[in-house]
Order: structure tokens, then C-alpha cells, then sequence
């Protein structure tokens, strides 16, 4: 009786202090993002979230948080090469040794987004736990962004600029965090681009679409349907997958009953490269194109699909309209591949390295520098710094920030048809391209 | 002779009540067999009559259960692994799904240079010869490894310590697996001869379908032949049937356990090309949800019985692909693909609520 009594009591207690525990974080995370939001003056080093001061000869932490593990890993090494290759052209060569900004050298700290919210979650907090990281660039996958690294990021008001996390949410008021800026396009304008080319060059009237509960590949889908639907088109069925999927063929057949113009699978590797190698043999499927998007974009795709990948279109930043050609084709390419040792693994580089840069130019613009050598960041000044970007040439065009986020805010998506594509061949021409501001897509 | 809230005194003294006189366990099955009778029978009806412009054809169906044997022919030869070994040893071999993964990946290396020399496509025959070779011994070695390393020290012990040794066996290969050759998914080579299409009538399936399917029976028939004619699989039966007997009469058990996990392992290594080949991929983690569901098909057979497991792993791996549209598409489910996973794991559960033993097993539970 006695011991169980006191085994209540301890139950009883550890109980309370998970409560306990779980009441307070909520409460010093709340003061903390109203604190930041609040905000947008000149805010000094006491008031959150505060400042960091990088001593004389100390490095200046960048983080990055990018897929470069499992399958995606091609898509997150290909931005963190990108923007390696950005702080190595700080001193304005490409020599593989890292430039400075303002006489502090470069620390770049590379976590893995695991192109999942857990991922996301596990990369942002260890990078968050680091009081000296600056800012990230991150993420590779909106799965890892959308609620999870961009909230736990903005809360300790590190800024944070991802290369290639598309989804429209992002950067969506009531959802969008206060210091979360993207060079990536918006979805919202690529789902247009393809849904265009289907009814224009395709001459598509019906269309489904396969997205796998992401937010990247739903975000693309709804748009899809949106613009297809709009343009006269009809959607004959939505259905949707688990990534780790192997087994479409029920799928294909299922879908194959309504005989679609197009497929629209957006989704990343290797169920985008498995729905191509299968739906090759499905019968009924004969005529209908299948269409895919930038999850799919990297070298795992052919490598898994083979020759059934010949004849799909793939979507994507249209890298033969970057404004910033010549030193896109003559300098920047055989940096990457000299460096790396390979062919560009995917096609959010360049985004990476226009990021990077940004971020360069608002530290620059927005440290003080002390006396004694040190450097103070202010992190409102910081993200106000990016914000304030207006007309910087990157390679991929024009930047100018917005404070929704979105900083390519005119977007030239291209669409590819394999094997012309620009993962494995990067003079590749696109077969449609356009290009769309934000405000013309639905 | 109601068992609930009989106290030590004699019946007659005490009048039980109504409550306690109900069999309980008895009406809560009753209850479970009729929802699920009319859940599954409802769908299907409703799937069977949907108007016609919705209506799914006869070929549609032909098609998904060409898919679904070919799935379940797979599933077949693994879970004849876990119910050799649970014959032998009464012990599941979770580590199984891993030991078909190394089979797979371990032909994957000799499949994937043979494509690019083209030896492949030049000479398809040999080429495959070698890679079931190759996926069967290094599937083989992997099992011999498990059983000697991880099973063996733990011939005597509790029935849960080897169990538990197992799932750690299984995450420690799989690990190890994705540290050695990374854990991206890689592609699969398939030969051209078995690329394509066959059409019958107005069905049209993969080539590699019904060669899966025939490969499999094949396998399956010789090991019944094996078990049931040959000396060896006489001491193998009579191991399953009594360790200790067996081991009186002369039998050499632990010689009679390593040509079980051989076999076992010869098995999951045909399993896991013929799945790399009609896939196309193979990657560190592609054995867990196979393994699952093998050992999920091994029980819906009744565990410990060969044919058993070959018939689990053909119901299972049909109800995977024909049960989601069969049973949702009527009533107007999204995206009813997504809940395979669902009807696999209900299966399991309702097996073990009703049959325990399986399909062809004694209709018994035991416990572990």
C-alpha cells in the first residue's frame, strides 16, 4: 500500500513538471516573436532579439540548412556549393579561398534539413542554439520551412534566405515569419507556367495530378488545378502518395481509366523517377504526357528512371534567362565544376549564391564597427537590411525584396523536356518559358 | 461455463448475475466480425455498383491482380523465410527484411556495371543468372552471419531476448547498410528482355509481372519438394517438431538452424532482385516495409507452415493492391492508394484478434 501511494506521488509530480515545463516555454517563445515582429526601428542590443558581436579575428557564422543527406541530398549540396561559392568570390575571384566581409573571414555551419519537417525542426534548433550564428540560408524543402524552421529561426531573429523552398505559404501573411525572405520563386507562379504549357503547347483538356502531402507538391497541384481549371481544362482525378512509396502501378492503372491528356507529379525522388519508369508500362497511359517540377530536378532522376524519363517535361527556374549570363556560363559554372568536380547537381545554385549575397550586402550595410576591431550585427537591422534590397543584379535577375518575403519577385520558369535538362546538361534550352510577377497568377 | 467473477466458492452457493454471466470476449468478436463484414461487403458493393460512367472495367481489375500477385509472390518467398525459421526456432526473425534488402543492394553493384558495359542487354540470360547468384549470396551470408552472431548464443534463452536481438539486428544492418553506401535510393538496371508490355485480350501487364509470378511458384514448389523428400528436410521437420527429440535421434540441430537460415536466405535474396528488377530500385531502408509485410502475410498463413506462407504472401500482396479501390472507390474516398497500408496492417491485427494461428494453422494462440 505504502509504495504505492508514493508511486502515485511521484507520478503525480513528474506530471506537474512536464506541464510546468511545457506552460513557461510557451510563454518565452511568445514574448520573444512579438518582441522581434514589434519591432522595425532602430532597435539596440538589450531589447530582443539583440545583437551579435563577432571579435577581432573571430569568424562571421553563416548557417546553412540544406537537404545534403538521403535522397534529396543533390538538391541541398548543389545550394550549399552555390553558396560556398559565394563567399569564396567575396574577395572577388573564384579561388577557392573564402573572401571576408568587412575583415572578418567566413564561417559557413552546415546543418541538413532532411527535406522533412523533422529534419527542419532538429537543423533549425541546433542552429538557433548557436547565439553566434548571423544568419542562415535555408531551406532547401518547404516541408522543413513551413511552420517548423522558419518559426523556430524567426523567433531568436536570425534571418533566414532560402535558395529553393517554393511553396506559397511561405510567404503568405498569417503565415509567414517575419525573418524569412526566399530567392526562390513562388510556386504560385510555376504551377501557372506549367499549367500554360499544357494547355498551350500540349493542347491539354484534362489533367491529374499526383502530389504526396508535402507542402511543396500540393502547393504546385492546387495551383495546377487553379490555373488549368481556369483556362478551361478539368482535373479528372487528385490523388496523392506516400514519398516512400515503390509500388504506382494500382495508381497508374487507376488513373489510366480516365485516359488524362497529362499527369501532373510534382513531387520529389525517387517517386517522381518511379512514376515515370511505371508508368511507362502502363497500359492506357500511352498518350498522356507526364509532367513533373524542380523536386524532381536532380541527377537521381535519370538515374532511376532511365529511358522511360526521355519525353517528360520538367519545370523549373529557366537558368538560359538568368540576366546574369556571361558571368553565370563563363565564371560561376566552371568555378563549380572545377571546385566540385561535376556538373551542377541541380538547378538552385545560382539561387543560392544570389542569396548568400544579399545577405553579404545587408551585413555590410547594417554592421557597426567597433573600435577594437569587433563587429556588432544588429538582428532587426539585419533582417530591415535585407527587406530594404532593391534592384541588386544577381545572376538570376533583378532582386528586390518584399515583406512578405519573396525576393524574385518576376520569375522566368522554364520548361524542360528530358534528356535536354538542365541537370544533366547545362546549356540546356528550355521548350517554354515564361515569365510572370506575382500578381498576375491567381 | 462462465469464467468471469466465478468465485472460489462452489457454484451452486452463488447466484451470478447477469453481468457476469455474459461471455464478454465472445460478444465483442461478434460485434468486430459484423462491422467488418459490413464494411468490407458494403464497399465492395458499392464499388461493384457505381454508375456506369464511373464504373471500374473488368480489365482494370484483371490488371490490379495481375500487379497484386506479382507483389504478393514477392512478399511469398520472404515470408517463407520467417516461417521456416519460426518452424525451427519459434522465433521471428525481424532482422529478415534486411537480410532481402542485402540481397538486393549486394546485386545491385554487379547489375549496375553490367548495364553500363551493356553485358546486360547482350547477353540478359547470363546476366540475371549471375545476379541471382550474387543476390542469393550475399543474402545467404547475411543470414548465415545473423544466425551464427546474433541467434545462436541465444539458442536457450526467454523467447522475447532473441526477438528483441532480432529488431536490433535488423536496424543495426540496415545502418550499417546506409553508412557503407549512403542512403539515397538507387536505380535498378532491368534488361530490355523484360521490359514491356504483354497484351492478352484486352488486359495489358508488365513483361516482368508474370515472371516474377512464375519465378516465384518455381522457388516455392522446389523448396516444398526439399522440405517434404529429402533427408534434410526431414530433419528439418522433425527439428520444428521437437528440438530436443530430434537432437536424441541423432539430428544435428545446429547444422539443421544454418541450412534453415540458408535456405531462408537463398529465398529473400530471389525475392529481393526479382523486387529490384520490378521496381527498379534498391536503397539501405527498402527492406523494413517489405519485411513487414512478409511477416504479416507469414501470419495470415498460419506461421510455421510452408505452403501457409505461400499463400499469405498472394492474398496479401492482392488485398494490397485490389482492396484499397475495391472496397473505397464506392464510397468516394480521395485518393484510396494512400490507405494500402491500412488494409495491410488491419489484416494483421484481425488475424491476430481471430485466427491467431493463421489461415492454415491450428486456429490456437501462443504466446511468446
Amino acid at each position: 500500500m505504502k509504495r504505492r501511494s508514493l508511486l502515485a506521488a511521484v507520478a503525480v509530480l513528474g506530471a506537474m513538471a512536464l506541464v510546468a515545463s511545457a506552460c513557461s516555454n510557451d510563454e518565452s517563445s511568445s514574448a520573444g516573436s512579438t518582441g522581434s515582429s514589434g519591432a522595425t526601428g532602430a532597435a539596440d542590443c538589450n531589447t530582443e532579439p539583440g545583437c551579435v558581436t563577432v571579435a577581432e579575428g573571430e569568424p562571421i557564422q553563416i548557417g546553412t540548412l540544406l537537404s545534403i543527406s538521403g535522397d534529396t541530398k543533390n538538391l541541398g549540396l548543389d545550394s550549399q556549393y552555390g553558396a560556398a561559392l559565394a563567399v569564396d568570390y567575396l574577395d572577388g575571384t573564384f579561388d577557392a579561398t573564402p573572401g571576408q566581409i568587412l575583415g572578418h573571414d567566413v564561417e559557413m555551419v552546415n546543418e541538413d534539413d532532411g527535406c522533412s519537417a523533422d529534419g527542419g525542426q532538429k537543423g533549425a534548433t541546433t542552429l538557433a542554439a548557436n547565439p553566434q550564428i548571423v544568419a542562415v540560408i535555408g531551406t532547401s524543402c518547404s516541408s522543413a520551412s513551413l511552420g517548423v524552421a522558419d518559426k523556430i529561426l524567426s523567433e531568436k531573429g536570425i534571418v533566414t534566405i532560402s535558395p529553393s523552398a517554393t511553396n506559397p505559404a511561405l510567404t503568405t501573411a498569417g503565415t509567414h515569419q517575419p525573418y524569412y525572405f526566399r530567392t526562390a520563386h513562388n510556386d504560385r507562379i510555376q504551377a501557372a507556367v506549367v499549367s500554360d504549357f499544357a494547355v498551350e503547347k500540349l493542347s491539354a483538356t484534362t489533367g491529374a495530378t499526383i502530389h504526396d502531402e508535402s507542402p511543396y507538391t500540393q502547393g504546385l497541384t492546387d495551383g495546377f488545378k487553379a490555373n488549368f481549371e481556369a483556362n478551361g481544362g478539368s482535373v479528372t482525378s487528385e490523388d496523392a502518395i506516400n514519398s516512400a512509396d515503390k509500388d504506382f502501378k494500382p495508381l497508374l492503372t487507376k488513373i489510366a481509366q480516365n485516359a488524362p491528356n497529362v499527369i501532373y507529379a510534382p513531387d520529389f525522388n525517387p517517386a517522381c523517377a518511379l512514376i515515370a519508369k511505371q508508368k511507362a508500362t502502363t497500359s492506357g497511359l500511352e498518350n498522356t504526357t507526364l509532367l513533373g517540377s524542380d523536386g524532381c530536378s536532380d541527377a537521381s532522376y535519370t538515374d532511376i528512371a532511365g529511358s522511360s524519363a526521355d519525353g517528360v517535361y520538367l519545370s523549373g527556374p529557366d537558368l538560359t534567362a538568368f540576366s546574369g549570363g556571361d558571368f553565370y556560363q563563363n565564371d560561376f559554372l566552371p568555378a563549380y565544376n572545377e571546385q566540385y568536380g561535376t556538373e551542377p547537381l541541380s538547378v538552385f545554385h545560382a539561387h543560392a549564391f544570389d542569396a548568400m549575397n544579399v545577405l553579404v550586402k545587408a551585413i555590410e550595410s547594417s554592421a557597426v564597427e567597433n573600435d577594437d576591431g569587433s563587429l556588432t550585427i544588429n538582428r532587426v537591422a539585419l533582417r530591415d537590411a535585407v527587406q530594404n534590397t532593391t534592384g541588386y543584379e544577381g545572376i538570376i535577375g533583378t532582386i528586390s525584396c518584399t515583406p512578405d518575403g519573396d525576393c524574385a519577385t518576376s520569375v522566368t520558369i522554364g520548361v524542360y523536356k528530358v534528356p535536354d535538362v538542365g541537370f544533366l546538361n547545362p546549356d540546356a534550352k528550355p521548350v517554354f518559358t515564361e515569365t510572370k510577377t506575382l500578381d498576375e497568377v491567381a | 461455463m462462465a469464467k468471469e467473477g466465478v468465485q472460489a466458492e462452489t457454484p451452486s452457493a452463488r447466484e451470478l448475475s447477469l453481468l457476469e454471466r455474459l461471455p464478454t470476449r465472445r460478444i465483442i468478436l461478434t460485434v468486430l466480425t459484423v462491422a467488418i463484414a459490413v464494411v468490407v461487403g458494403g464497399g465492395i458493393y458499392k464499388t461493384l455498383t457505381l454508375p456506369a460512367a464511373e464504373r471500374l472495367g473488368w480489365s482494370f481489375w484483371a490488371n490490379l491482380l495481375v500487379i497484386g500477385l506479382a507483389l504478393g509472390a514477392v512478399y511469398a518467398l520472404i515470408a517463407l523465410g520467417y516461417t521456416l525459421v519460426y518452424g525451427i526456432l519459434r522465433m521471428i526473425n525481424f532482422a529478415h527484411g534486411e537480410v532481402f534488402m542485402a540481397g538486393a543492394f549486394g546485386s545491385y553493384f554487379f547489375a549496375a556495371a553490367y548495364a553500363e558495359s551493356g553485358f546486360l542487354n547482350a547477353h540478359p540470360w547470363a546476366a540475371l543468372g549471375i545476379l541471382f547468384l550474387v543476390g542469393m549470396g550475399v543474402s545467404t551470408g547475411i543470414a548465415v552471419l545473423l544466425e551464427r552472431v546474433c541467434y545462436r548464443p541465444l539458442r536457450n534463452a526467454p523467447r522475447l531476448v532473441p526477438l528483441i536481438t532480432a529488431i536490433g539486428a535488423s536496424l543495426l544492418l540496415q545502418n550499417s547498410f546506409q553508412g557503407f553506401f549512403g542512403s539515397q535510393t538507387r536505380g535498378y538496371p532491368r534488361p530490355s528482355l523484360l521490359d514491356g508490355t504483354i497484351q492478352v485480350g484486352q488486359v495489358s501487364f508488365d513483361k516482368i509481372d508474370p515472371v516474377v509470378i512464375a519465378t516465384a511458384i518455381i522457388v516455392m514448389v522446389a523448396l516444398q519438394i526439399f522440405v517434404q523428400r529429402t533427408k534434410t528436410g526431414k530433419s528439418m521437420r522433425a527439428v520444428a517438431q521437437d528440438r530436443e527429440i530430434a537432437s536424441l535421434m541423432g539430428i544435428d540441430v545446429d547444422r539443421v538452424v544454418v541450412t534453415t537460415f540458408i535456405l531462408g536466405g537463398m529465398l529473400a535474396g530471389i525475392a529481393g532482385v526479382l523486387y529490384a528488377l520490378t521496381f527498379g530500385q534498391v536503397g539501405a531502408t527498402m527492406g523494413f516495409l517489405p519485411g513487414i509485410a512478409a511477416f504479416t502475410a507469414a501470419v495470415l498463413g498460419g506461421i510455421g507452415s510452408v505452403p501457409g506462407a505461400a499463400i499469405g504472401g498472394l492474398i496479401l500482396g492482392v488485398a494490397e493492391s485490389v482492396g484499397p479501390y475495391l472496397l473505397l472507390s464506392g464510397v468516394h474516398v480521395p485518393s484510396p492508394f494512400e490507405l494500402r497500408g491500412v488494409i495491410t496492417f488491419s489484416i494483421l491485427v484481425l488475424v491476430l484478434i481471430f485466427r491467431p494461428g493463421g489461415i492454415l494453422g491450428t486456429g490456437e494462440a501462443e504466446k511468446v
